[in-house]
C-alpha cells in the first residue's frame, strides 16, 4: 500500500512536471510567433497606440500615487537611519538611487502586472470564450497579428514610461518629506543626488530592467488570455495566473538582472 | 448587392461550381481515444439551403469548423468549391476564408466595436476601398437585416435577436460563395427566430450563396431548407427534403421531430444496472 501511494505521489509530479515543461515549450512557440506577427500587427499603429492608452496612460493613476507614497515613505524611513550616522544630507542619494535602480521598475512592474497585465488577460480570454478569435480566423484575420501583437507592444512601450514617472513621483515625493516636512537642505539633496546618480549606471539600467520586466508581464499576459480555457472559470484562472507569474517572474529577473547590472560595486 | 471587387488575390476558388461542399469519408476525433465523426460523407449543391441537425455532441460544429479548415480530418476529403480544405496551405486557407462567411451561435460580434464597424471589418481588413464605399456597403448589408437604424450602437447594447442579424450582415459582407451558421435559432424568441430564418433563406437566394444551417431547431429548417442531413454517433443516419422528412418513418427522424424522450437516441446514459448502483442484494 505505502509502495502503491508513493508510486502514485510520484506519477502525480512527473506528469505535473512534464505538463509544465510542455507550456513552457508552447509558450516559447507563441513568443516567437508573436514576434514574427509584430510587423503586420504595427503595421495597424492604431491599434498599437490605442493599448498603449489601455495599458499605459490608464495605468497613470495607480503608478503616479503609488510612486509619490513609496517616495515619502522611503524618505522618512531613510532619514530616520541616515541621521543615526549624521549622514541625512545623503536622502537625496539613498532616494534616487532606490528608486531609478530598484523600486522604480520592480514595484510598476508588480503594479503593471496586477492593473494592465490582468486586464489583457480577461480581455484576450474572454474574446476567446465568445468565440471573437474564432470568427477573426474565420474571417481570415489572424488573431495574432491583430489582437496579441498591438497588446504585447503596447505593454512592452508602456512599462519603462511608468517606471520612469513612478521614480519621478517618488523622488518628488521624498522631497516633500525630506526637504519641506523634515527640513532637510533642498541644495544637499539635489546637489549630492545629481553628483552620485550615474545616467549610464543607474538610470539606463534601471530602464533596461523595466523594459524586460514590461518584456516578461505583456507576454506573460498575452499568452495566458490566448491559452485560456473558453469558459468563466477558465478566465479567472488566467487571470490569476497572470498576476502571480507576473510578479513571480519580475522579482526573478530582477535578481537576475541586478547581478549582471552591479557587478561592479564589488559585491559579486 | 453585387460581389465586390476585392484587391486582395483570391485564389482559385469556382463560385460557378455545382457542388459547393463535398465531405466524403471524414473521420474526426479531438482525442486519440474517441472518434466524433466516422466516415461522415455528404453534398451540398451550390445554391441552396442545407440544414446539418443532430443532438447536442454529435459533431455538427465540427463539421462547419472542417469546412472552415479550423480543424483538418483525420481521413478523408473535404472540398470546398472544388478545392481540397486540408490540403491549402495558410495562404489558401486564408483566401477560401474570404470566400466563406460564418455566423457563430451567440453572434461572436467584437465588443469593442459599434455595429457598423463590425460590418465594416471585414471590408477594412481585405479590400482597399474608401470610407464612402465601405459606408455604403455596410448600409446596404443592415438594412437587407433591417437594423440600418442600430449601426451606431455596440453589441451590449443588441438583444440576441439583433445580434444575431448584425452578425449575419457582417458574415455577408464580402458576398461570400457560402455562408455557414452554427445554431442560428438558439435562444431566440419566436419573432426573432422566424426573422432570422427568413434571412437566412432571402439572402441565399438574393446573394446567390450556398448556406449550412447547423441546427437542432427541426420546425424552423423545415421551412426554410432546401435538404436535410440528420447526425448521430458520427454518421449521417437519415437525409432528404423537407416533404420527405415530414413523411419519414425512420425511428430516428421521428424521435427527433417529435421530441421523443426515449428511442434511438437513448434517455439513459450507458450505465451499470439499477441493481449495481444501488447494491441491491448486497448485504450491508
Amino acid at each position: 500500500m505505502p509502495a502503491s501511494v508513493l508510486a502514485d505521489g510520484l506519477r502525480r509530479i512527473g506528469a505535473g512536471t512534464r505538463r509544465s515543461i510542455a507550456r513552457l515549450g508552447f509558450a516559447a512557440r507563441f513568443f516567437v510567433a508573436v514576434l514574427t506577427h509584430s510587423p503586420a500587427g504595427l503595421r495597424r499603429i492604431r491599434l498599437t497606440l490605442r493599448e498603449i492608452y489601455f495599458a499605459g496612460v490608464l495605468s497613470l493613476v495607480i503608478i503616479l500615487v503609488s510612486g509619490l507614497f513609496v517616495g515619502m515613505v522611503l524618505a522618512l524611513q531613510g532619514y530616520d537611519v541616515l541621521q543615526r550616522y549624521g549622514a541625512s544630507e545623503s536622502l537625496g542619494i539613498l532616494v534616487a538611487l532606490s528608486l531609478v535602480r530598484e523600486l522604480g521598475p520592480v514595484v510598476a512592474g508588480l503594479l503593471f502586472a496586477s492593473r494592465a497585465g490582468s486586464a489583457i488577460t480577461a480581455e484576450i480570454g474572454l474574446m476567446k470564450a465568445t468565440e471573437q478569435l474564432s470568427a477573426m480566423e474565420m474571417m481570415a484575420v489572424d488573431p495574432l497579428a491583430r489582437v496579441v501583437a498591438p497588446r504585447f507592444w503596447g505593454g512592452v512601450i508602456s512599462m519603462p514610461l511608468l517606471a520612469a514617472l513612478f521614480s519621478t513621483l517618488g523622488i518628488f515625493g521624498a522631497y516633500l518629506v525630506g526637504v519641506r516636512l523634515i527640513g532637510i537642505d533642498a541644495g544637499s539633496f539635489w546637489g549630492n543626488m545629481q553628483s552620485v546618480v550615474d545616467f549610464r549606471a543607474d538610470i539606463v539600467n534601471g530602464i533596461i530592467k523595466s523594459a524586460v520586466f514590461g518584456l516578461i508581464v505583456s507576454l506573460i499576459a498575452v499568452f495566458e488570455g490566448y491559452d485560456a480555457a473558453p469558459t468563466a472559470e477558465g478566465v479567472s484562472s488566467a487571470t490569476t495566473r497572470t498576476v502571480v507569474g507576473s510578479s513571480l517572474a519580475i522579482l526573478a529577473a530582477d535578481f537576475v538582472l541586478t547581478v549582471f547590472m552591479f557587478r561592479g560595486v564589488g559585491v559579486l | 448587392m453585387s460581389p465586390p471587387s476585392t484587391t486582395r488575390p483570391v485564389a482559385n476558388f469556382d463560385r460557378r461550381q455545382p457542388v459547393a461542399v463535398e465531405l466524403s469519408g471524414v473521420t474526426f476525433g479531438y482525442d486519440r481515444t474517441r472518434q466524433l465523426l466516422k466516415g461522415m460523407s455528404m453534398t451540398i449543391p451550390r445554391g441552396k439551403v442545407v440544414a446539418i441537425m443532430g443532438g447536442s455532441g454529435c459533431g455538427k460544429t465540427t463539421i462547419l469548423r472542417l469546412i472552415g479548415g479550423q480543424l483538418r480530418p483525420q481521413t478523408g476529403r473535404v472540398v470546398v468549391a472544388g478545392r481540397s480544405v486540408p490540403d491549402l496551405d495558410r495562404e489558401g486557407l486564408y483566401a477560401l476564408r474570404r470566400q466563406v462567411g460564418m455566423l457563430f451561435q451567440f453572434g461572436a460580434l467584437f465588443t469593442d466595436l459599434t455595429v457598423y464597424e463590425n460590418i465594416a471589418f471585414p471590408l477594412r481588413e481585405h479590400t482597399d476601398f474608401s470610407e464612402e464605399m465601405i459606408r455604403d456597403l455596410v448600409m446596404m448589408k443592415l438594412n437587407g437585416v433591417g437594423l440600418r437604424g442600430a449601426a451606431a450602437l455596440k453589441p451590449s447594447e443588441l438583444s440576441g435577436g439583433m445580434a444575431r442579424r448584425v452578425a449575419l450582415a457582417r458574415a455577408i459582407a464580402l458576398d461570400p460563395l457560402l455562408v455557414m451558421y452554427d445554431e442560428p435559432f438558439a435562444g431566440l424568441d419566436p419573432i426573432s427566430l422566424g426573422i432570422v430564418g427568413q434571412l437566412i433563406r432571402k439572402l441565399n437566394d438574393a446573394l446567390g450563396i450556398t448556406s449550412v444551417v447547423v441546427t437542432h431547431d427541426v420546425y424552423e429548417s423545415l421551412k426554410i431548407v432546401d435538404y436535410l442531413y440528420f447526425v448521430s454517433d458520427g454518421r449521417i443516419v437519415a437525409q432528404g427534403t423537407p416533404d420527405e422528412v415530414r413523411s419519414s418513418g425512420d425511428a430516428f427522424v421521428r424521435q427527433f421531430i417529435d421530441g421523443e424522450s426515449d428511442g434511438p437516441v437513448p434517455f439513459h446514459v450507458a450505465a451499470p444496472p439499477l441493481a449495481t448502483a444501488f447494491a441491491i442484494g448486497h448485504a450491508g
